[in-house]
């Protein structure tokens, strides 16, 4: 028999965040087993080991791999220990869970197959033998809130990481609900990494302040570093760019995704230095301004790998036609603004330009397309799979039915709503693969001409039975629309539905629009992420706790009616990681009812509810663990520390659970209980 | 250190309208929300009427809403510039008079401005003023918007009114019994 050794010390490597998994207790039996994979190690037919694995439940998840010493192995989803146990009994499978008896080089290359993080947290609270190789041998790391670990902590654990992924601010700060310096900065994670870990290759940051500094010393201090990503972060400008672009030798990827860059010229793509020829992916799109295009062009015929590239609305289409010819192997392309300076032979040159670009499957930019301009890429359109005119207002709907007739093999489909029912239409006609769809409002302030309704989406869900993921913006919905989506459509796994008009009811029934998101639970077994809006009463949680349960994030506007909506939530949803509430009458009995839900969780996110501070201090008090942050905006806040208004509601509440305790850098009007 | 706790109140931000103080309590449970009631409480003070806006609503992030402001201000200079010297000529028409008359909106800097210029393109017509209130005056200044409807002109800021008004029209008699022109 083996035992399982228990760790000296449990909270030192029971890291919450970075397991994102349990924080809990140790298998010990002959195979191992935990509550998501189970690893099977037997010298049998591969045959009787691959049905047992279905029917142990591996649809999809499990891997099978041929070892040299002629066994097989496999990693299995599981769902409760005593089952598969049964199961093992029932076949007579001789399990040698022999797992600690092989060196650890065996291990390590098991836990090779093991890509995702939680796969890998997972088997990491196995035993203190496994937690050892497998932080010694995890290459990708990822931490889903910064303030939840320090960076310290996280690189003493993994030295051998080469690819670094960082959350910062909540969710709700793209739509500026956190004040701008609330925290999120990036320059400690760099630092330590610097430290620590110089063979760093890989950086993504999400919602994170990064500064021209961070970028400097980002640039200097890795000399293998290949890849960059910024998503949403703000802090620097094109000087930082300046930076990476003249110090990261074998940089292969700088991609930049709605980041605030502030311009300071457009000097710094000429930094690239001649020497430079191994970029595969560059996107530079979300900069505002003027790039120097003679660098950019001899930059682009010098990456004779470059396959990614996407321009900012600076660009041309006289400039697009000289990159195109340069770059005729191109597989995603931002094609910049898409107007041309000059009338002249453009539209001939684009044509031919993108008669020779048969490898592009991938589109966007187009921010001031001229439909002329726009027939020259039908000669692409069929090979496309991903498609996004979300910036390009500029197009008309008869031109965008016209060009979406020809991409039947469109995957991924971002447009506005300008595109109305009758354009859903048509993409429900001519899009059968089409698996994700958004469709943003184009006419925020406006004067609320209806572009889209109900009737598109339902058109879209009976045209597209792949269909698993939509951000849809709309004036109405009904809740018979959202019956037949559900039924035509059981696959979501993401499904965020924005009625413009916040609390609007079913325009039809005038009800609330419990049923219909009902529905949309009941029917996607699989849902993931979940935006509500429209009118809605406590129902809609009752209906989400019962049938969600995979559900991993809920976003709420101005729904419920009471403490009993957030409660039925926090005690249905078993795999809830991010909760974000605002405007709804959720108030302290509903966050206090269930405070240790919150430590299986990332984050909770309320503001403008009717939570008060009292409540928060309640919270705080209960659960030492979790960071309880309140955003005070105002000037005075140096007096309310002294006032003893605990009756007083808070207007802006974030919780997480951390490791680190209060962090240390949070801002004046940030209080953490 | 004291906080007053009146002041406290009202200088409290809440999304709520100058002057419309439910007071919250934290631990009621206050029961369903009237579609009316949580209209109210998103309108933000500082946003006209008309189009009442939440923080952060819809949730659309800036890079997205930015480049659509900026292109709507972009159509509002252009169409603003068509007219010559950017100057905005409307054609203005008073009910009786035989013929009608332009003027250059631009000249006005706002409402008492513009009645003081229809004051005296139109007083050969009328012996009355156009100033003053109720029904003795019998005068109205409405306009004409994009849309293709009459509006009572004064509601709307004046910038707002000059980049969406097509024409002017003063009525007279008993259509405009009742109405005041606001300035």
């Amino acid at each position: 028999m083996i035992e399982a050794a228990e760790p000296e010390n449990s909270r030192e490597w029971s890291d919450p965040e970075v397991h994102e998994g349990r924080l809990g207790p140790i298998f010990e039996d002959f195979a191992f087993f935990f509550s998501r994979v189970l690893v099977l190690f037997c010298p049998q037919s591969a045959v009787d080991l691959r049905s047992f694995a279905c029917e142990a439940g591996a649809a999809g998840n499990s891997c099978i791999k041929d070892l040299s010493l002629g066994c097989v192995l496999f990693v299995v989803p599981v769902l409760t220990k005593l089952e598969v146990e049964s199961k093992v009994r029932e076949k007579n499978f001789r399990c040698c869970g022999a797992m600690t008896y092989f060196p650890d080089e065996v291990v390590e290359h098991i836990f090779d197959f093991l890509s995702s993080h939680r796969d890998r947290n997972n088997v990491s609270t196995v035993c203190k033998a496994w937690y050892l190789v497998e932080q010694l041998s995890r290459l990708r790391v990822f931490v889903g809130n910064c303030y939840a670990v320090r960076p310290e902590r996280v690189m003493a654990r993994f030295p051998g990481m080469k690819c670094l992924t960082v959350k910062g601010k909540p969710h709700f700060a793209d739509f500026n609900l956190v004040p701008h310096d609330w925290g999120g900065d990036a320059l400690p994670w760099i630092e330590t990494a610097a430290r620590c870990c110089p063979g760093l290759e890989e950086l993504r940051l999400k919602r994170m302040v990064v500064s021209d500094e961070s970028l400097e010393l980002l640039a200097r201090a890795f000399p293998n570093f290949k890849s960059l990503v910024l998503i949403s972060c703000e802090g620097f400008s094109t000087d930082g760019l300046a930076e990476i672009a003249t110090h990261c030798r074998g940089l292969r990827e700088l991609d930049l995704q709605e980041n605030e860059v502030e311009d300071h010229g457009r000097q710094w793509l000429s930094c690239f230095p001649d020497s430079c020829t191994s970029l595969v992916s560059l996107n530079f799109a979300c900069l505002k301004g003027e790039v120097n295009t003679s660098a950019l062009e001899r930059l682009v015929a010098r990456c004779q790998n470059l396959r990614c590239l996407k321009l900012n609305r600076a660009i041309s289409i006289e400039s697009l036609i000289k990159i195109l010819a340069r770059a005729p192997n191109l597989v995603e392309l931002g094609t910049g603004s898409f107007t041309a300076d000059h009338r002249t032979e453009a539209y001939q040159n684009l044509l031919n330009a993108f008669y020779k670009c048969n490898s592009i499957r991938n589109l966007s930019g187009f921010w001031d397309a001229a439909p002329r301009y726009l027939q020259a890429i039908y000669s692409i359109c069929s090979s496309l799979t991903v498609l996004n005119l979300s910036y390009a207002p500029a197009i008309q709907v008869n031109d965008l039915i016209k060009m979406i007739r020809h991409c039947f093999k469109l995957q991924k489909l971002w447009v506005l709503d300008s595109i109305g029912d009758k354009g859903l239409a048509a993409v429900a006609c001519a899009c059968k693969e089409l698996q994700e769809l958004r469709v943003f409002p184009s006419d925020v302030y406006g004067t609320g001409i209806a572009a889209v309704t109900e009737e598109g989406l339902v058109a879209i869900s009976s045209g597209c039975p792949k269909l698993n993921s939509l951000l849809y913006f709309c004036h109405q919905m009904t809740n018979a629309a959202l019956i037949t989506v559900a039924k035509n459509c059981p696959h979501f796994t993401r499904f965020r539905l924005c009625i413009l008009d916040p609390v609007k009811p079913d325009p039809i029934s005038n009800e609330p629009l419990d049923e219909g998101f009902g529905a949309i639970v009941k029917s996607c077994k699989d849902l993931k992420r979940l935006s509500l809006s429209g009118l809605l009463t406590d129902k809609v949680f009752l209906y989400i706790g019962m049938y969600a349960s995979r559900l991993e994030m809920l976003s709420i506007a101005f729904a419920g009616e009471s403490d009993k909506g957030m409660v039925y939530v926090l005690n249905g949803c078993k795999n809830l990681k991010k909760l974000e509430i605002r405007d709804s009458p959720f108030g302290d009995a509903a966050l206090l009812e269930n405070v240790g839900k919150y430590e299986t969780m990332r984050s909770l996110w309320m503001s403008s509810c009717d939570v008060t501070q009292g409540g928060c201090k309640a919270l705080a008090a209960k659960m030492p663990r979790l960071n309880v942050e309140v955003i005070n905006e105002r000037e005075e806040s140096d007096e309310m520390v002294e006032n003893p208004s605990d009756m007083h509601r808070v207007e802006k509440m974030y919780v997480y659970r951390t490791l680190t305790g209060p962090r240390d850098d949070a801002p004046d009007f940030v209080w953490t209980f | 250190m004291e906080v007053d706790l009146d002041n406290f109140k009202a200088t409290e931000l809440t999304l709520s309208l100058p002057g419309s103080d439910a007071p919250r309590k934290p631990s009621q449970v206050t029961g369903k929300r009237s579609h009316e009631e949580s209209c109210n409480s998103e309108q933000s003070s500082t946003v006209p009427p008309a189009k009442a806006q939440a923080v952060g609503w819809p949730p659309v992030r800036s890079c997205r809403t930015n480049s659509f402001r900026a292109r709507k201000n972009m159509e509002i200079t252009a169409e603003k510039e068509k007219s010559s010297n950017g100057g905005i000529y409307v054609k203005v028409s008073m009910d009786g008079a035989p013929y009608l008359r332009k003027l250059d909106l631009r000249l006005c800097k706002g409402y008492k401005d513009l009645t003081h210029a229809l004051n005296s393109m139109f007083e050969c017509f009328s012996p009355g003023s156009l100033e003053g209130h109720g029904d003795e005056c019998g005068f109205a200044i409405t306009y004409e918007d994009k849309d293709g409807d009459w509006m009572l002109a004064g509601d709307v800021p004046w910038e707002m009114f000059i980049s969406s008004c097509k024409k002017l029209r003063i009525m007279k008699g008993f259509e405009a019994r009742g109405l005041a022109s606001r300035t």
